[in-house]
């Protein structure tokens, strides 16, 4: 099998679609406005389609339960402890004199061990969000977040388990860089199939989703090689040696507080854009998702981007199921490894944020924000059910990701919104 | 034509063909070798089979000799793999052995595990070849899945959760229909999406619906279809084999067969199949001649919609008859794996999902194969159907090849 789709699909939101002749000829056609409006940072098409999509949620909460959607809503925000950043809760004690007081960086309070969780959530969706957005740059459809997150975080653990003399530090680079090349080594295989033989990604990284799940249903499972002995009746690894948890900076370690890898995290995202922008391989790779066939012409090995891009993202998700482990979960069980869903989240994340590691921060912030603030100890349940706020969370990302791939959706409505301002002047005139 | 001519035809024929019948025959022969090892036959002792393994492999060896690498690589491989499977197998007691391969409770296993499969990936054959790539199919499947129960739970009967869950795949389609053709936005961006929002909603219906107590347990079921007569089939053994193994299906499971036939005839035999192709193939070239690409590919995902989601009513109301949360657990994907591994035809995915279908059945069974009974490794068959797809993706065991134009949203002209 050649190629799925002939050309790469164009999603690295550098790129505006080619105005097209439009009827009417005189007025600036809606494309070239679109156009315009992604050249000035493309931050209005994004924050219009995560309004419509959450106005869309709001509908169906309304539609089935009769509810508030705005409450219901400010409850999920407010379980996500983003209320905690909030600087206006200082000036609402001037004109409110018995709201709350601004605390300052208390950590005491519920507020912030709500921020922390959401934070320990957004850490590895910012870093899944890479994965897929590095691939997107190369022109590629990493769908493979899952199994390369699952098989990081497998590494991981053995890694954590093994070694447990070693000082901290030590330990913990170790266990990292062990469960990031083996993040890149299991998207590498769909990258180098790609590359040798023109398999196309997308198939590939699907069948390695489910051959990471059963591989570490198997390692994991009853009997497997990695179940802790000690516990007969689960499906469980041991739990990873003291020194190869990361170190909690913010609330308490025994109440799951904020570890250090949201800082690794973060400083990943700056190492995406300096690999995009500022290095020859982040230009090649540009240059071959841009248009593959030129990139050729120009003297660009395009098998070798293909491969490294497929690595590189590899890398990113196989990183955050390292942080995963060593933040907060530190040990696998059967029914985490055959739930995964951050991979696929990683794709609402990388598209929302139209692939930009500023965008990819924000859209990671929205939606642990939302994973977080609808999980069912978050969730006041009087409110709404936690159940179905998971759910809803669930359909938010669908439309995102519907919108997000619809830029002509947008135009669409332009055009519909012209259209009836003309009947409106005929009706005037008539 | 002369004498002459036909006579080096005929040459050519039988040094083209030879190798490749041999390496055929040493595929063949290799698992023969671990057949050898279970029941009926039951050899116990290592010569037969490891004698009949060497041979598959001296057939492969042969046929690379004469040209024809991927058969006879293929029949090297089995043949040793079918060593090494009987020579397993002689280690498991040979009670075991037979209490895991009940070879019609196997292929009536294989079939029931195949249906859900095949209703999906004929389904994404239309749309793929159509030229619309449909990851979407196991979204799609558990729409079917949650209205199929739905559907029955509120009519009262199996007849009204089939069409209400055809109904709800159709619409699902319909969604990826008018965002990856009229807004010509990514395909497989459009298919992950649905995916998302089928997994939320039907959650979402569940839980308001359901909750905790689950679906209700008189569900209306999709009946079995009960042979009797089959049981007295002349030789006593060959009569209840046949009762076991087909005599007592589901009416979906035989409808799943019915739509084989069918589907390759509308596809391969009549003009609305030529246009799907066409669509799918060569697009401009359709329109010029007054086919309607929107039209064609409007119909052909609805109708994958349907079909993908007739898998998933079998799967809620007529195999497990209840509903739980992601019930599909991944067969969209395997249907799609299915279907590409089967080269986008009918037979081919129907043949592949069998494969995929027996594969599932037996890890199911094969922890009854050691003594103690828990050994973890008969969970590593699940891999089975994605590392064959990988490799016929790659192109080792034939190359499977989409349609031209999939994937490719069409601007009229």
């Amino acid at each position: 099998m050649t190629e799925l789709s002939g050309e790469p699909p164009d999603l690295t939101g550098e790129t505006p679609e080619a105005p097209e002749p439009t009827p009417e000829g005189t007025v600036p056609s809606v494309a070239a406005r679109l156009a315009f409006y992604q050249r000035a940072g493309g931050v209005i098409t994004p924050l219009l389609t995560a309004l419509v999509a959450f106005l869309i949620g709001g509908l169906v909460v309304y539609a089935t339960t009769g509810k508030n959607p705005v409450s219901t809503y400010k409850a999920i925000f407010k379980g996500s402890g983003l209320s905690w950043l909030s600087p206006v809760s200082v000036h609402w004690h001037t004109f409110y004199p018995n709201a709350v007081k601004w605390t300052g960086w208390n950590t005491g309070n519920l507020t912030a061990l709500n921020l922390q969780q959401t934070l320990i959530v957004v850490t590895p969706l910012i870093l899944t969000g890479l994965a897929v957005a590095f691939a997107f740059r190369c022109g590629l459809f990493n769908i493979g977040g899952n199994g390369q997150y699952t098989v990081g975080a497998i590494t991981a653990v053995q890694f954590g388990v093994w070694f447990s003399g070693l000082p901290g530090p030590l330990h913990v680079i170790i266990a990292m860089a062990a469960a990031t090349l083996a993040g890149a080594a299991w998207a590498g295989i769909a990258g180098l199939l790609k590359a040798t033989t023109g398999a196309h990604e997308v198939i590939t990284t699907i069948m390695l989703n489910w051959i990471a799940l059963w591989i570490g249903s198997y390692l994991v499972g009853f009997n497997g090689p990695m179940q802790d002995k000690r516990e007969i009746s689960a499906p469980v690894t041991k739990s990873i040696a003291p020194s190869a948890h990361l170190h909690v900076f913010w609330g308490n370690p025994l109440l799951q507080g904020l570890h250090i890898g949201f800082f690794i995290a973060l400083g990943a995202l700056v190492v995406y854009w300096i690999l995009l922008n500022r290095t020859t391989l982040g230009y090649e790779v540009r240059a071959v998702g841009f248009n593959a066939e030129a990139a050729r012409y120009g003297g660009i090995s395009v098998a070798r981007n293909y491969f490294l891009a497929m690595a590189i993202s590899g890398a990113f998700a196989g990183l955050a199921g390292a942080i995963d482990l060593l933040g907060w979960e530190f040990n696998l069980d059967l029914i985490s490894v055959q739930t995964v869903q951050i991979g696929f989240i990683g794709i609402a994340v990388a598209l929302l944020g139209r692939n930009s590691a500023i965008g990819i921060f924000f859209s990671a912030l929205l939606f642990g924000a939302l994973l977080n603030g609808t999980s069912s100890r978050n969730l006041d349940p009087s409110i709404f059910k936690p159940e179905l706020a998971g759910n809803l969370t669930r359909i938010i990302q669908g439309l995102v990701v519907l919108f997000v791939g619809a830029d002509l959706l947008i135009l669409y409505l332009w055009q519909a919104r012209k259209k009836v301002r003309l009947l409106q002047r005929k009706a005037e005139q008539a | 034509m002369s004498v002459r001519a036909e006579q080096l035809q005929r040459a050519a024929w039988t040094r083209a063909s030879a190798p490749q019948t041999i390496g055929l025959v040493g595929i063949a022969l290799g698992f023969l070798a671990l057949w050898l090892a279970l029941p009926p036959f039951g050899v116990r002792t290592a010569p037969a089979p490891v004698a009949v393994g060497i041979l598959a492999a001296a057939a492969g060896i042969w046929a690379i000799s004469r040209g024809k690498v991927r058969v006879g690589g293929g029949a090297i491989v089995i043949g040793l793999v079918g060593i090494a499977g009987a020579l397993l197998a002689m280690r498991a007691s040979s009670s075991n052995l037979e209490g895991v391969f009940v070879w019609s409770a196997l292929l009536a296993a294989t079939l029931r595990f195949a249906t859900p499969l095949t209703f999906a990936a004929i389904g994404g054959m239309f749309s793929e070849r159509s030229g619309v790539v449909n990851i979407g199919l196991e979204g799609m499947m558990l729409m079917g899945a949650f209205f199929g129960a739905y559907g029955a739970d509120q009519t009262g009967s199996w007849v009204g959760g089939i069409f209400i869950g055809m109904l709800s795949g159709a619409l699902l389609a319909l969604v990826h229909a008018i965002f990856t053709i009229s807004l010509r936005a990514d395909q497989i961006v459009t298919g992950t999406a649905i995916n998302f929002l089928a997994l939320g909603v039907t959650g979402y219906l569940y839980n308001q619906h359901y909750g905790n107590n689950g679906t209700p347990n008189n569900l209306p079921a999709i009946p079995d279809v009960n042979i009797k007569f089959l049981s007295h089939i002349p030789p006593h053994g060959l009569g209840n084999f046949l009762y076991n193994s087909i005599g007592q299906l589901n009416l979906m499971v035989w409808l799943s067969l019915l739509l084989l036939p069918v589907s390759y005839v509308v596809m391969f035999k009549t003009p609305v199949g030529l246009r799907i192709r066409s669509v799918g193939e060569h697009p401009r070239a359709a329109d010029t001649l007054g086919i309607s690409v929107y039209r064609t590919r409007y119909g052909a995902v609805i109708l994958s919609g349907a079909l993908a989601a007739l898998g998933g009513v079998f799967l809620s109301i007529g195999f497990l008859n209840s509903f739980t949360e992601n019930l599909t657990a991944g067969r969209g994907f395997i249907a799609l794996a299915a279907l590409i591994f089967g080269g986008w035809r009918p037979f081919g995915a129907f043949a592949a999902a069998l494969l995929f279908g027996f594969s599932s059945a037996l890890a199911l069974r094969l922890p009854d194969l050691s003594a103690s009974s828990s050994a973890a490794w008969p969970v590593l068959f699940q891999t089975l159907p994605y590392v064959l797809t990988l490799i016929a993706v790659a192109g080792v065991i034939g190359r499977s090849i989409p349609p031209a134009a999939i994937g490719r949203p069409y601007i009229k002209q």
